[in-house]
């Protein structure tokens, strides 16, 4: 069986598939089983069965999180289901993936999805920069109405979906399901407290599921192929496969499609082709920009959500960023946390005064004018923007990087320090 | 002033929505897209076609990247400054094009062709260093693959 | 009620509150900047940190913002732990980062909320080498200004302005570091409640701009408790006084009536006091013709008495005096010949009102906010009672909220979640007007009609509620199953007669129904439905008869009659006395002016529109030759019979019934506190012997004050005051005016000792 389910059958030449061509490939078999036949609430179970953990970045269990959303008579209506396509990680490029090469898998994944919260309306929020993969997806969407797979009274079960093309228009924290929330509903995009969660207080304060694309693309494939084929996929207890990427100066940058719970080595080695010539490896952040560095000795680790976690860092979206030995480490944390400082939405304290000044001293350190005081500064701010000081997950997603790097680059910093320069520069 | 096209776009974006004020970003992408940028007539012109205020549109307009509250270039070009792109060599990428366009991030050019932008990372970091030219992605960049692009959207018109 | 453990010591604490509120409320000191007590909790600036435990055996803890941490029985935190010391500390850090440091010639500075969260974190070395950012102001119009420069970003300003208060014109832009709290563009700011950000900003971000002109610390102004005249609310206020002039009026917090906030006419109404019009000698003319001159007070005092001497004297008072300046010119002139100052359709009104008072159970502003639905009929409360109009906001905010809890339970405090869980809901608010108002996009449905259509709407009302019947799409059934649906409703009118009964019927009605409902009258002045009650005569009478010698007590004629009847009037009046503060167009008629004292310099009782008697009291000693129109009132008299304001209180109480209980409304001048009066400086005020050191460097003798028990010094009771004599909040460490916390029962509930104020009217029917 296809151990590619969501990449396998895409166009090398990466041309989207058209909705013919889904179908012949068996597209939509799942709405067609699964709509009108399956009571929503089996399929909520498949997919709890299954160990599906969402691809976002926290690999939440996704069919656990659709049990908190209301059923029955008693449930406030509208019912919203939304498809988180804001990836704007830095080195993240596997949603863009799954858009342009094959809209109508997501398409598909959102109807499942839906009919299984028994949501009324679908949105997928696409990041605006993500343009080509904006055409691609509103043509399919165009075609999903026409063949009837969208609109009212799908699968003649009574039961409809209404799906809604939403571009984004920049910012980092529309990623985050409560910044996207109010982003959708015409706000600034500043995150929300939780609770209440947005399974019971959402879009417009109805109940609503955030998920990534990545996420929704699995569910035709697990609805069609069941949970105990979904597991078998994976190398490890977490269901399914998983489209790892790598970045960075490697032979062949890209992103593919492979077991979860693949080791690092075999990503790096196998699939990039390993380090460029003249150049070797000094680091790896295993899960994008918000992640704790890696070091060569742990290359072995395989990359799921609990090995990452015992190992310290995060499986994330699972795109790594390789930082070479022709590389400053200091530069590419001033990098990352400018881009954390810039996304900053500017609602809570900590991080909207603090990462300014992680900047303005990580680029002084980097223009040979830091001073030891500052690597204290750093530090103090490592502790002080962690998990439940901030408001949001970001802070602390922008302190990964910098509290793994101030401990592995240590003798960097100092060198800045000591030359009163950048020995890369 | 909004024409009836836009007026017309907007009601129709409108109706996606529980709230209309749900389509205010949309409608001033609508109004950006034809306009190269929102002005503070636009942010009004908005703001009446949604029955908001235009500090509440502005407040918006304001938080969002996207949105341009100054002019621009008939090209607007997004540099992609995040990490994988600075790790392949983003700061060659932004000087030779200002040396080219001899304008630096956030400027545009005196005969108004080009206004270029650092942008967050355009997800081509398998094709770093990468940018965005008027939508259109271009990766693997080099100085020759620029210098050709700015030649090809300098011939271009804005469709 | 829950208990729980603050560092292992046991407090019980209401249920519903979050844990800052509760722990403020125990007396405990956390800082905080984005909480409001009347705002609720959005958890944004993060510096009301506390940490709590999983059970008695947990000895890390987790860090936890108290503002967003429900109360629950048995929870275990700690406030004073080395790790949150330095969270919290960091955050001031934080805020610093970009803050300008301008305390020196900040407005704020004495005063702020940011200063005293900086000493009470203990944060003190700056430890951000690099440049800070700045922004550019705005101009905001003639009573704020604005200095974004010091903003601490904790997004309260935009919470009132536009969440609380429903104005569009305040927002914030921008994102990250660059966010910019203002206007789309430099203008006036636009809402009835701007003044207020003066207030809620807890830094120097928007301040007071025309107390900009007289620079003053708070512990160098002189204030005293007082009530805003400028509509028959009668929001509690506080005068603050520097050099001889009224520097800054500030919001005096009553529970039941203004609670935090204040209207702009209320707080920038004032600045008649410091006015160019003020009149600060007596003036006399020496004929008709003549032209008014300065003259003495003794010699204006013997021309009064000679003119009022023997000869029919008629008196017309004013419904912007306090009760004792009425009652003390009724006294001079005889009952017979005392003349209410209002116009025909106020005189109707007034006593229509005091009749309805008598008859139907009236609400505070806090009991409307709390109200379940209410109906406006025929008034523009944005322009004649601007609180009440805010109280009714809350209530449509507030309404659908209580519903959508049920549905999905969220703290009421949680103001973001609670928001977002009601979007666009409207509560049951009602309102006809003659034509569109600011209240309208509040209200779940609007009627524009003349003022007998909106009567009768009104009595349509009436009759459904009495008569529900299956017809349910017009406006009157609509509007009668929500109050017959109301657990408490109120009806809101005011002004004219028809409107008015027809608003009565439907309380009749409703309370026929078995419905808790109350009915609420505005008054367009401070003391109008005072002065019903004092009663007396219309003033369309007088110009039928015209009199020999008439004495105008704050008033202007030409403001309550028709132009061709006041004059005619005057010029059949011999000798025409005049007491006001400022020239108007009647005491440039007069034969003799005599200076009253503004409210500001002046001890006396008000009645609001409930027929709730307030005192206030002089924040300022008045220039010598300028009195309170009581004093000047009994000199004429041919002795003196109320040397101070308690013998004119006490005296009215004893000739007018219904003033029985006035003298209650505040404590009377002989009241002390462990023996002292009660201060109206701070201890700290400074420069006393400064101020006429080109003449003397000793310190002049401060003034007496023989009619309160508050003192024009610094000298004085330290204790927390009764709190009717409430003259500024301080407590120590807390000099903003966020002292306030440590003044009440519970924290935005009651003042400790009870709201000042007593009800006069005793309603037959009982609420
Ligand atoms: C700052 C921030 C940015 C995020 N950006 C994204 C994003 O671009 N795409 C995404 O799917 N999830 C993103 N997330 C995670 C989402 O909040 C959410 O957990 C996810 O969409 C849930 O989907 P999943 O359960 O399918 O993973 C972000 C989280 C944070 C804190
Ligand atoms: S951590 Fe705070 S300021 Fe940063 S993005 Fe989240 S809510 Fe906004
Ligand atoms: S007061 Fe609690 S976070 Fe601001």
């Amino acid at each position: 069986m296809n151990d590619r389910p969501l990449t396998g059958r895409m166009h090398p030449d990466r041309t989207p598939l058209s909705l013919r061509e889904y179908e012949q490939a068996g597209g939509y078999q799942a709405v067609r089983q699964a709509v009108g036949r399956i009571a929503p609430v089996e399929v909520m179970n498949l997919v709890k069965e299954s160990n599906l953990r969402g691809r976002g970045g926290a690999g939440f269990p996704t069919g656990v999180k659709w049990s908190f959303v209301p059923r029955g008579a008693q449930a406030r209506r509208p019912v919203y289901l939304i498809a988180n396509a804001d990836e704007m990680e830095p080195g993240a490029f596997k949603d863009r993936r799954l858009l342009e090469g094959d809209p109508h898998q997501i398409i598909e994944g959102v109807i499942l999805a839906s009919y299984a919260i028994e949501a009324d309306i679908a949105y997928i929020f696409l990041r605006g920069e993500y343009t080509l993969a904006a055409r691609r997806v509103r043509q399919a969407v165009a075609e999903a109405y026409q063949a009837g797979w969208l609109g009212k009274n799908i699968c003649g079960s009574g039961w409809g979906l209404e799906l809604h093309l939403h571009t984004g228009a920049g910012r980092y924290m529309c990623g985050e399901e409560t910044g996207l929330i109010n982003s959708l509903e015409g706000r600034r995009a500043t995150p929300r407290n939780k609770p209440p969660f947005p399974q019971l207080s959402g879009l417009f304060g109805r109940p609503t599921v955030v998920q990534n694309v990545e996420t929704l693309c699995n569910l035709p494939h697990l609805v069609t192929h069941g949970a105990a084929w979904f597991k078998e996929l994976s190398r490890c207890k977490d269901g399914g496969t998983k489209i790892y990427g790598v970045s960075g100066k490697v032979k062949r940058p890209g992103a593919w499609e492979l077991p979860m719970g693949t080791p690092i080595r075999e990503i790096l080695e196998d699939r990039a082709g390993g380090m460029r010539d003249g150049v070797h490896l000094r680091a790896i952040l295993p899960g994008g920009a918000s992640t704790e560095f890696v070091t060569v000795d742990q290359i072995n680790m395989q990359m799921d959500f609990d090995t990452c976690q015992a190992a310290g860092t995060r499986l994330g979206t699972g795109m790594m960023i390789v930082l070479d030995d022709q590389t400053c480490p200091v530069g590419m944390m001033l990098n990352l946390e400018r881009f954390f400082a810039q996304e900053s939405c500017g609602w809570c304290t900590p991080c909207r005064e603090g990462l300014p000044w992680i900047v303005q001293s990580l680029a002084a350190i980097e223009a040979g004018r830091g001073e030891p005081a500052d690597l204290d500064i750093l530090e103090m701010h490592t502790r002080l923007l962690g998990p439940g000081l901030t408001y949001c997950a970001l802070a602390p997603g922008a302190m990964e990087p910098l509290h793994s790097g101030l401990k592995i680059f240590r003798d960097d910093f100092e060198r800045h320090l000591r030359e009163g320069r950048c020995p890369w520069s | 002033m909004l024409n009836a096209e836009e007026k017309q776009l907007i009601e129709q974006a409108v109706r996606h929505y529980e709230h209309p004020r749900a389509a205010c970003l949309e409608a001033l992408k609508i109004v950006q897209e034809r306009r190269g940028w929102v002005s503070d007539d636009d942010v009004r012109d908005v703001a009446d076609a949604l029955a908001m205020s235009p500090a509440e549109v502005d407040s918006l307009a304001t938080f969002y990247s996207l949105i341009f509250r100054r002019p621009v270039g008939r090209h607007v070009i997004l540099v992609c400054d995040s990490v994988s792109c600075w790790i392949m060599g983003y700061e060659r990428i932004v000087q030779h094009i200002s040396e080219r366009l001899g304008v630096g991030l956030g400027e545009t050019t005196p005969d108004g062709e080009f206004t270029l932008l650092p942008v967050v990372c355009l997800g081509a970091c398998d094709r770093a260093p990468a940018m965005m030219i008027d939508g259109d992605l271009h990766g693997d960049l080099t100085e020759e693959v620029i210098d050709q692009l700015l030649v090809t959207y300098r011939g271009k018109k804005m469709e | 009620m829950p208990v729980i453990y603050i560092d292992d010591q046991p407090y019980e604490v209401a249920a519903h509150h979050n844990l800052l509120h509760a722990c403020l409320g125990l007396g405990f000191d956390i800082p905080y900047f984005c909480w409001h007590p009347a705002l609720g909790s959005v958890g944004a600036c993060r510096q009301c940190a506390v940490k709590v435990f999983r059970d008695e055996h947990d000895r890390r803890g987790q860090i936890v913002m108290s503002c967003m941490t429900p109360v629950r029985d048995g929870l275990r935190l700690t406030i004073d732990d080395p790790d949150v010391r330095r969270f919290r500390a960091t955050i001031i850090e934080w805020l610093m980062v970009n803050h300008p440091h301008d305390c020196p010639v900040c407005d704020e500075g004495g005063h702020c909320h940011l200063q005293d969260m900086t000493v009470m974190t203990g944060h003190n070395y700056r430890r951000h080498r690099f440049a800070k950012r700045t922004h550019r102001n705005q101009d905001l119009g003639p009573h704020i200004h604005h200095e974004m420069n010091r903003c601490i970003q904790c997004y309260r300003c935009v919470r009132f302005y536009h969440d609380y208060a429903g104005g569009k014109d305040l927002n914030v832009f921008g994102a990250h570091h660059h966010v910019y709290f203002g206007r789309h563009e430099s203008g006036a700011l636009e809402s009835e409640f701007a003044g207020n950000l003066v207030e809620v900003c807890p830094t120097g971000v928007f301040t007071d701009k025309p107390a900009r002109r007289y620079y003053a610390r708070k512990w160098d102004l002189q204030s005293a408790p007082s009530v805003c005249g400028q509509c028959g609310v009668g929001c509690n206020v506080l005068f603050n006084e520097r050099y001889g002039k009224l520097v800054r009026v500030d919001n005096r917090y009553h529970y039941e009536i203004n609670g935090y906030f204040l209207c702009d006419r209320g707080r920038f109404g004032h600045d008649f006091v410091n006015g160019e019009e003020r009149i600060r000698r007596p003036l006399a003319r020496e004929s008709r013709g003549a032209s008014l001159r300065e003259t003495s007070a003794d010699d204006a005092l013997s021309r009064a008495t000679q003119a009022v001497a023997g000869r029919r004297v008629i008196g017309i008072g004013s419904p912007r005096a306090s009760l004792e300046a009425n009652f003390a010119l009724r006294e001079l002139v005889g009952a017979d010949s005392f003349y209410l100052g209002l116009s025909d359709a106020e005189f109707k009104s007034a006593n229509l009102s005091l009749a309805l008072l008598r008859e139907l159970p009236t609400a505070s502003l806090h009991e409307i906010e709390t109200a379940d639905a209410a109906l406006v009929l025929g008034e523009d409360l944005l322009t004649t009672a601007p609180r009440m109009a805010l109280a009714l906001r809350q209530l449509a905010r507030r309404q659908p909220t209580a519903e959508s809890i049920v549905a999905c339970p969220v703290p009421e405090w949680n103001d973001q979640a609670v928001r977002e869980l009601v979007q666009q809901q409207k509560g049951s608010l009602f309102s006809a007007t003659p034509g569109p108002t600011k209240l309208d996009e509040d209200a779940a449905a609007v009627y524009y009609g003349e003022l007998d259509e909106i009567a009768g709407l009104g009595l349509a009302v009436a009759a459904a509620v009495d008569q529900p019947s299956a017809e349910t799409d017009s406006l009157a059934t609509q509007i009668a199953t929500a109050l017959r649906n109301a657990k408490r409703a109120v009806i809101v009118s005011g002004g004219n007669e028809a409107v008015m009964q027809a608003a009565a019927a439907v309380v009749r009605a409703l309370r026929r129904a078995g419905r808790d409902a109350a009915l609420c009258l505005t008054q367009p002045e401070g003391d109008t439905l005072g002065l019903a009650m004092l009663g007396g005569r219309a003033l369309s009478e007088v110009v039928r008869d015209g009199a020999e010698c008439v004495i105008v007590l704050e008033n202007d004629l030409f403001a309550r009659l028709p132009e061709a009847d006041a004059t005619a009037f005057l010029e059949r009046t011999k000798t025409l006395i005049v007491l006001d503060h400022s020239i108007t167009r009647t005491t440039a008629r007069a034969d003799v002016v005599l200076p009253a004292a503004t409210i500001a310099e002046s001890t006396g009782t008000f009645v609001n529109y409930e027929g709730r008697a307030q005192r206030c009291f002089s924040a300022f000693a008045p220039q010598p030759d300028v009195r309170e129109s009581w004093r000047w009132l009994d000199a004429l008299r041919s002795s003196l019979f109320w040397p101070t304001f308690d013998d004119v209180c006490r005296a009215m109480a004893q000739a007018v019934p219904a003033f029985a209980k006035a003298p209650d409304a505040a404590p009377s001048a002989a009241f002390r506190q462990i023996g002292n009066k009660i201060p109206r400086q701070s201890p700290r005020f400074s420069g006393r012997t400064a101020i006429t050191a080109q003449l003397n460097v000793s310190e002049p003798k401060p003034p007496d004050d023989p009619d309160s028990p508050l003192a024009f010094s610094m000298e004085g009771s330290r204790e927390q005051p009764p709190p009717a004599l409430i003259a500024r909040y301080w407590a120590p460490g807390w000099n903003s005016v966020q002292a306030l916390n440590k003044f009440q029962q519970e924290i935005g509930g009651p003042l400790r000792g009870g709201d000042p104020g007593v009800r006069l009217i005793e309603p037959e029917a009982k609420p």
